[in-house]
């Protein structure tokens, strides 16, 4: 099981109390695509994602990014649970979804340099490693139903 | 990263000393990578596939993985070339995360070294890793 200290939580929780989940998960979601191209795969009936600008309003992307990230604050709910927290939807995405787990590492990724972009100088260096810890804790409680 | 003449004489080596038997050992790489314990997560890319044991699909997709990197040392001079067409292959249609083609050549190595350990000397293991990293970057190559 993870070890979260007093102040590892304090970072998490003070970050998540002034993120927007719908404008951030759709900006960390729309990001993926356009960084990481071949991550489009999963989403052939997502419609217009030919380029940055069309991706970024695309209304299937920001709803989707916005579901992305609030299940994201399940995760921050249960810190100390995580694992059985995320049991049945990492089976769903392995079973169903079938999403290499490559592409929770680089979600985790992109959602913290869109955190930085949005805190600046307040998303300090102790707050990038606290979650960059969450973000691989995530993506690893997310893969632990993979067979 | 530019493979020297030297890993190109070891590759060609290696590829000549497994000769007829490389389809069988692209099979068992991706038996090893995709069905057993190794990286269960690369089978996300084959939920097309029977993965059970002793699968036919997963045989005759390895034989095309194995014909790809035979043809590829054949003309080692010019990998990207050779693989143009599967590199827009990757780019466009399969896109399979780069990461994966790290695991692909760490599981090749291992089979080649169980099956021919005298071969795999530290000089032409690090050839052979060259190259295998070579391939897997022009196969990516066009992904952005």
């Amino acid at each position: 099981m993870v070890h979260w200290s007093a102040e590892e939580k304090q970072l998490i929780s003070s970050v998540w109390g002034k993120v927007n989940v719908e404008e951030c998960g759709a900006e960390a979601l729309a990001r993926l695509l356009i960084v990481y191209p071949w991550t489009q795969r999963f989403f052939d009936n997502f419609g217009n994602l030919s380029s940055p600008t069309a991706i970024i309003g695309n209304p299937k992307v920001r709803a989707h990014g916005k579901k992305v990230l609030t299940s994201f604050g399940e995760a921050i709910k249960n810190l100390d649970n995580l694992k059985a927290t995320y049991s049945k939807l990492s089976e769903l995405h392995c079973d169903k979804l079938h999403v290499d787990p490559e592409n929770f590492r680089l979600l985790g990724d992109i959602l913290i340099i869109v955190l930085s972009a949005h805190f600046g100088k307040d998303f300090t260096p102790s707050c990038q490693a606290t979650w960059q810890k969450l973000v691989g804790v995530v993506a690893h409680a997310l893969a632990h139903k993979y067979h | 990263m530019v493979l020297s003449s030297a890993d190109k004489n070891n590759v060609k080596g290696v590829f000549a000393k497994i000769g007829g038997q490389a389809e069988a050992y692209g099979a068992e790489t991706l038996e090893r990578d995709v069905m057993f314990a190794a990286y269960p997560q690369t089978k996300t890319y084959f939920p097309h596939f029977d993965l059970g044991k002793g699968s036919a699909q997963v045989k005759g997709h390895g034989k095309k993985v194995a014909a790809a990197l035979v043809e590829a040392a054949n003309n080692i001079d010019d990998i990207a070339g050779t693989l143009s067409k599967l590199s827009d292959l990757h780019a466009q249609k399969l896109r399979v995360d780069p990461v994966n083609f790290k695991l692909l050549g760490q599981c090749f190595l291992v089979v080649v070294a169980s099956h021919n350990p005298a071969v795999l000397t530290p000089e032409v293991h690090a050839s052979l890793d060259k190259f295998l990293c070579a391939v897997g970057n022009v196969l990516t190559a066009k992904y952005r």
